[in-house]
């Protein structure tokens, strides 16, 4: 395991440790603490788990109160709190530190009202993506995004990530569904923010806390919108002979004012690895291939898959496929989204990127990640968002052999400062976490960082709320407000970051 | 020297109390300057929504419309670049070129405020995050911002966002931008997601509706499968002596027949979509038998724009309120206001845009109290001789107040841009 750097450790505290549990104690029932070694080891890590770290100890509160008298008095304590959702997030946003309470919201798991007059759901927090469409769908209704983990990620947790989804280019990601949340900020205070309007009056506070990461405030109540579902959904399985033909493709069909409500490409090592998983009939022999839902009434969606097929066939494809009925639309994306068990698959152990580029920037960046693959002698499977530029390579490694996590990582590293270098960005959709803290300095300079962390400060006056995560922290850490950037290099270049 | 020529000029002020900054480098150093010697700043942009908002007293303005052009436009990217002071009519016409739109829907409060159509520029738009009758379907402003550019009010040159839709690299200061009239940063670049603008549109109209019954079918317009991107109930009454709001005198439309209040739902798309879908609206509505109008492309532009563009207010003298609740309390509200107002609803009913004759400030203020019971908010756009000012242009509670003010300080701890724009004290 790489040796991760975190925020120093409150030894004071953790030799008080019964007094805390003590305290705890009068706020919510003992049965909701957990402090054995045995009890806190399964929530030492979340699904980044090449970071691992056992809690001092872990709290499951079961209403709003609860955890406003936890923040209250951990606030005065001076002791860190790392929210956790279901702990399926892959940048290790949950991931404990040694002197924190853990507050888990997995008891916040009801849904509290279903309002078709409103299109709208209030659910707590732990109540997973899926279970939300599942409530309405009977109405002809669900909720839009849709991360691939969506059958036990938490809805409080997808508003701490801003999750997406494949349907995030038409439809948008949690923060353009959410309308509003009750949250508790780190003193305590309990807040609501939006509500059941389009949008809010005044700083659009409820944006500002989606995609925080569990750093700005507790969220102890969603509000969210639901959609009628569309008449008719088809979804078409393009294959190409080439990645360059397969990237121009996408552009194209973006270019002449299609948006479909999925886009999605993968290179020739995924389509195997996930067609020996599902048998979903991908094109075995293309090197890269599409999948492109469209969606509407009907004629409308005839029409765009006949638009969509021509400009597939202008750019070379060697095979369309049109799915003939939902079963066979299903199985087109059921290889899909079975790419990461069938990575799983093919190696002992697989890390998950997260970069955003372009769109017309595809064909560049996967040939240097195969530049990269070849560098650091590491096999790469790729699945990318394409409609939306978001890339997910898959590394793949085994944990085992001496120094291959810290390789990993870097190979890792150098895919996303190239996403960065062809004007994208470093996560689309995992977050930053502590996985990829230290690369904020490739996207942002010295005054970006200190006013995020000034906005931190503002709502967490003593950085108690799951520090060490988002931020740069080496050395002279930016929580103290020093980020020393100097024409885009970082002052320790020589220092791993990661 | 004309003033257009002088205001070119790098060195010129036309007083000494407005500055013209050619760049963002210029805008960071008068914005430190201030920040040492405390000096409070109005940011203006062309100046249409300036009149939204408290009235501020400032020793000095930074007119930002100099900072105008689009930096980077690339369609297949679906995304504009431009400068914070560029007109919006010259981004729309830019898009328009290769069919894209803001598809927000800017709105029009030249009308409204100057008696003239004014857009404004891309920083007022973001500066108000007030959007259009597609706002139910897209999404509004501060869904369409991708990433920025600015100085805050240390004069400290910032950005947060990017180029693409998918992005969670740190805090999404984009949103915090959308709606903050100017108080936490000086914008000087905004990135626009833009979208494909459609082939072409209609508009379904059935005529002379109740509230009750208008609002039904637009409520089950959006409930169903019909993917429409507007909702608009347009009442002929009640008459109120003194307002100006007339529907009959602003639409004149040769496919539209004159009979009463408009429910209006707009469908777009390509034109076989678009067809099946009007066919299956019919049905599904069950208005075989009632009297409706059906607009083509080109009368369905000119009905969406009077619409988006407020000209049903445009020679007002009155009050004008902004009113957004839950769509299912707009009918509630309208029996609690009885009949005093004239009015629209947009969004399908979650939108009111109200005309108010010799509105007292007490009355304004109980208008406040049943739309924030009902679960919305109401801003007061434009002030009236009769009501020239009001305490309290915006709805807030005191918790959301305490958090505005810290992260107002964390970005203008001086609180020199825009002061009490918004709020006292903020």
């Amino acid at each position: 395991m790489t040796k991760l750097s975190m925020p120093k450790i409150d030894r004071k505290l953790l030799s008080k440790k019964v007094e805390v549990i003590a305290n705890l104690k009068k706020i919510i029932k003992a049965d909701n603490i957990l402090d054995h070694e045995d009890q806190t080891r399964p929530f030492e890590t979340d699904a980044l788990s090449a970071y691992k770290q056992k809690p001092l100890v872990v709290v499951f509160p079961e209403n709003t109160k609860e955890v406003s008298k936890i923040l209250t008095y951990c606030n005065k304590e001076r002791i860190k709190v790392v929210p956790r959702g279901a702990g399926t997030g892959l940048s290790g946003g949950a991931l404990p530190l040694e002197d924190c309470i853990l507050l888990c919201l997995s008891k916040f798991n009801k849904i509290i009202n279903v309002d078709f007059k409103n299109r709208c759901v209030i659910a707590q927090p732990g109540v997973t993506n899926l279970s939300i469409t599942q409530a309405v769908e009977d109405r002809g209704f669900y909720y839009a995004p849709d991360p691939s983990s969506q059958i036990a990620c938490s809805i409080g947790g997808n508003v701490a990530e801003n999750s997406g989804g494949v349907h995030s280019l038409k439809y948008g990601t949690t923060t353009n569904n959410l309308l509003g949340v009750e949250v508790v900020f780190m003193d305590g205070t309990i807040s609501r923010l939006g509500g059941k309007t389009y949008d809010s009056e005044g700083y659009d506070l409820l944006g500002l806390i989606t995609g925080s990461e569990g750093l700005l405030c507790v969220i102890t109540e969603v509000t969210v919108k639901i959609l009628k579902k569309p008449q008719t959904v088809k979804a078409a399985l393009i294959g190409f002979s080439t990645i360059e033909d397969g990237g121009k493709c996408v552009s194209e069909i973006i270019a002449n004012g299609i948006i479909p409500s999925g886009m999605e490409m993968m290179d020739k090592a995924l389509i195997h690895a996930t067609d020996n998983f599902v048998k979903a009939g991908y094109p075995r022999n293309a090197e890269s291939m599409l999948i492109v839902e469209l969606d509407g009434t009907e004629k409308e969606v005839e029409e765009l898959i006949h638009r969509v097929s021509k400009i597939a066939k202008k750019n070379k494809s060697s095979s369309i496929k049109i799915s003939k009925n939902e079963k066979q639309r299903l199985k087109f994306w059921a290889g899909r989204k079975a790419a990461f068990p069938a990575c799983g698959d093919m190696a002992p152990d697989y890390y998950c990127m997260d970069g955003t580029i372009p769109r017309g920037k595809l064909a560049e960046v996967l040939k240097e990640i195969q530049r990269l693959s070849k560098k650091y002698n590491l096999p790469v499977a790729n699945a990318f968002h394409a409609g939306d530029g978001n890339l997910h390579p898959l590394i793949m490694y085994d944990a085992n052999e001496k120094n291959s996590l810290e390789k990993t990582e870097k190979f890792g590293a150098e895919i996303l400062k190239y996403c960065v270098k062809v004007g994208g960005v470093l996560t689309g959709e995992h977050g930053v976490g502590v996985e990829k803290r230290e690369l904020m300095c490739e996207m942002f300079n010295n005054n970006d960082i200190q006013q995020q962390i000034k906005i931190k400060k503002a709502l967490d006056v003593s950085s108690l709320l799951n520090p060490g995560k988002v931020y740069p922290i080496l050395r002279k850490c930016a929580e103290e407000g020093r980020v020393h950037v100097h024409r885009g290099k970082t002052k320790f270049p020589d220092i791993p970051r990661f | 020297m004309s003033i257009e020529e002088k205001q070119n000029s790098p060195t010129y002020q036309d007083s000494n109390l407005i500055e013209y900054p050619q760049n963002e480098r210029e805008v960071s150093s008068f914005i430190k300057k201030f920040y040492k010697s405390n000096i409070p700043v109005e940011l203006v942009g062309s100046g249409s929504k300036k009149n939204i908002g408290k009235p501020l007293q400032c020793a000095k303005t930074l007119n930002l419309s100099k900072l105008n052009g689009i930096i980077e436009y690339l369609p297949e990217e679906l995304y504009i670049k431009v400068k914070a002071g560029t007109p919006i009519q010259k981004i729309e016409e830019e898009l328009k070129k290769n069919n894209q739109q803001l598809a927000f829907e800017p709105i029009n409060f030249g009308y409204l405020l100057n008696e003239k159509s004014d857009y404004g520029t891309a920083g007022g738009q973001v500066a108000c995050n007030i959007s259009g009758p597609r706002r139910f379907k897209v999404g509004s402003v501060r869904d369409h911002v991708l990433g920025f550019r600015g100085v805050n009010g240390r004069g400290e040159i910032i950005k947060s966002g990017g180029v693409v839709v998918k992005n969670v690299t740190g805090y999404d200061l984009s949103k915090l931008m959308c709606g903050s009239y100017g108080t936490l940063v000086a914008l000087t670049e905004i990135t626009f997601k833009v979208l494909p603008a459609p082939e072409e549109i209609k508009t379904l109209i059935i005529h002379n509706q109740k509230i009750e019954s208008g609002l039904s079918y637009l409520d089950k317009s959006i409930n169903s499968s019909n993917d429409i991107s507007g909702a608009i109930f347009l009442p002929n009454e009640p008459i109120v002596t003194g307002c100006v709001m007339n529907i009959e005198d602003t639409f004149k439309l040769n496919d539209l027949k004159r009979d009463g209040s408009l429910t209006s739902i707009r469908i777009e798309g390509s034109k076989n979509s678009i067809n099946q879908r009007i066919e299956n609206l019919i049905k599904e509505l069950q208005i075989e038998n009632l009297n409706i109008s059906i607009l083509e492309t080109h009368q369905s532009e000119i009905f969406w724009n009077k619409v988006k563009s407020l000209e049903f207010f445009s020679s007002s003298k009155n009050s004008i309120l902004r009113i957004v609740i839950p769509p299912s309390e707009s009918v509630n509200l309208i029996y609690q206001l009885s009949n005093k107002f004239k009015y629209y609803l947009d969004w399908g009913g979650a939108l009111m845009w109200m005309e108010a004759f010799e509105l007292s400030e007490e009355m304004f203020e109980s208008i406040r109290r049943k739309v924030v019971r009902l679960g919305g908010y109401v801003t007061m756009i434009k002030n009236s001789d009769y009501l020239p000012y009001v305490e309290d242009v915006f709805t807030i509670n005191k918790d959301r107040f305490y958090i505005s003010q810290n992260i107002k300080k964390s970005f203008d701890p001086k609180r020199i841009l825009n002061p009490g724009k918004m709020y006292t004290g903020i």
